[in-house]
């Protein structure tokens, strides 16, 4: 289990680069910042602001968007996860989903903005259902691994 | 990595706090990117990452290169032998074409040479692949299997059977991305073949459209116009057809016409897309192109280098001249 941070990480590029079809690609969740979230929010938190600045430099040489664009977003969200961690990691379902949906519109806001200094042209309406469909698959995540992860110990 | 570790040491506490850590990375992200968008120079960096990135890259498009290698190798003899009768028949029939074509590039040549005119160097050209990768899903971009190490450069154009798909933003040693030109901030100079008008065509974000903003309601332009690249740009090269016009909108209010038109590649359907080499690129001393698979790579262009530097303006400018003289 060492190793399931990092390989993690890899799935979810492979995801992000997975095309998908017309249809649902407007759907594709953030897929490395879920996965950033949710191993900052684990028991010793298995990444930090340098590696989440690395791989959102990695992020940003695959999907070819300016330099730093989502290691800026990423350093961010984990600044903030790693803050509120412990009240995060104590919230129940509800609330730690509202506050996942605010870190991923955070991010995509940071995108959006950026793209728009850097006058590239982007579709205002595309941005939001990643953030929809981020959310609903934290809530799988959070409810099927975590419950079990906290409910460990206390049986102990 | 180690940055706010060591100044720690000297400059006591506080500094290694998660939000110092996280203004200075911030800091580091945004001058990144203002490096990035204003000049060229992070190219090392983003060599460096591409190699972090070509597994994943090679991973995802595994399937469907597995897929296209299954297909072929399972294909049925009937239908092998049915494409390969197509392929033979329009073989010949290109071949006939081409025959017709150099002779016509010969008595071109030589009235060039009449007019005291410099001449056209032929373009060289090898087959890429496009990579099965999704990018950012609001940009038109995509990824080639061919890189700085098969002599591609940022700028190259990209071109399909059909006519122009594109220029290659990124240069990776061993992969490339590439724009299209329905791209949202994409636009090629374009000339109508009919009375060579010369305008711009700027893409839309959609796949099939791309829009001529900047011609005046008065503008000669009909539906079914032809567009070619005018090689003004001097990103394209000259002469390779672009898009044909769809809809011509005039409104009475407005100074501006409404005008879109529709690539004539097939954008969304290519899995290979052709590198060219124009002008002074094309000349010898760079890689060859030694893919076996390339269909046409052109005579070795030998014109002396002291021709070709003005190529791009002479052969756009006196393409107009020709089309115009044209009834």
């Amino acid at each position: 289990m060492r190793f399931a941070p990092i390989l993690s990480v890899i799935a979810a590029f492979l995801l992000a680069a997975l095309p998908l079809p017309d249809s649902i690609v407007a759907f594709k969740p953030d897929w490395v910042a879920l996965t950033l979230i949710y191993w900052t929010l684990t028991a010793p938190p298995a990444f930090g602001l340098v590696s989440a600045f690395f791989i959102g430099l990695a992020l940003d040489t695959l999907s070819g968007s300016l330099l730093g664009q989502h290691a800026l977003g990423f350093v961010l969200i984990v600044y903030i996860c790693g803050k509120f961690r412990l009240r995060l990691r104590a919230f129940p379902v509800v609330q730690s989903t509202l506050i996942v949906a605010a870190l991923l519109a955070v991010n995509e806001f940071l995108l959006l903005w950026i793209d728009g200094i850097a006058g590239r042209t982007v579709p205002l309406g595309e941005r939001w259902p990643p953030i929809a469909s981020g959310t609903l698959l934290w809530i799988i995540v959070w409810s099927t691994f975590d419950r079990g992860r906290e409910h460990a110990p206390a049986r102990l | 990595m180690s940055a706010p570790g060591t100044a720690s040491n000297g400059l006591g506490l506080g500094i290694r706090s998660l939000g110092f850590r996280a203004l200075l990375l911030t800091v580091a992200a945004c001058s990144l990117m203002v490096i990035d968008h204003r000049t060229a120079r992070l190219e090392s960096v983003r060599v460096a990452l591409s190699f972090v990135v070509y597994p994943v890259q090679m991973f995802v498009d595994a399937p469907p290169r597995a897929w296209r290698w299954a297909k072929t190798t399972f294909a049925e003899r009937q239908e092998l032998l049915a494409e390969n009768e197509r392929l033979r028949r329009e073989q010949l029939h290109a071949s006939a074409k081409l025959l017709r074509l150099e002779a016509l590039e010969a008595e071109n040549r030589r009235l060039r040479e009449l007019l005291d005119s410099t001449a056209r160097i032929s373009d060289r050209v090898l087959v890429a692949e496009i990579l099965a990768v999704d990018m950012d899903p609001y940009r038109q971009r995509f990824n080639v299997n061919r890189g700085a190490l098969d002599g591609a450069y940022v700028g190259q154009a990209l071109l399909d059977a059909n006519g122009i798909v594109g220029q290659l933003v990124n240069v990776a040693p061993m992969t490339s991305e590439a724009v299209l030109i329905t791209d949202a901030d994409h636009a090629v100079p374009v000339i109508v073949t009919r009375n060579g008008l010369r305008t711009i065509a700027v893409g839309t974000g959609d796949h099939g459209r791309l829009r001529l903003p900047y011609l005046t309601n008065s503008s000669d332009i009909e539906v079914g116009d032809l567009l070619l690249s005018s090689g003004l740009g001097g990103v394209f090269p000259a002469g390779y057809p672009v898009g044909r016009v769809i809809e011509v909108r005039r409104r009475p209010g407005q100074s501006f016409a409404d005008v879109i038109a529709e690539p004539a590649a097939a954008l969304d359907r290519d899995r290979e897309v052709l590198l060219v080499w124009t002008g002074d690129k094309a000349l010898p001393g760079l890689p060859e192109a030694h893919d076996t698979d390339a269909p046409a790579v052109d005579e070795p262009a030998s014109a002396p280098a002291v021709e070709t530097t003005t190529d791009i303006h002479s052969s756009g400018s006196t393409h107009v001249a020709d089309a115009r003289g044209a009834p």
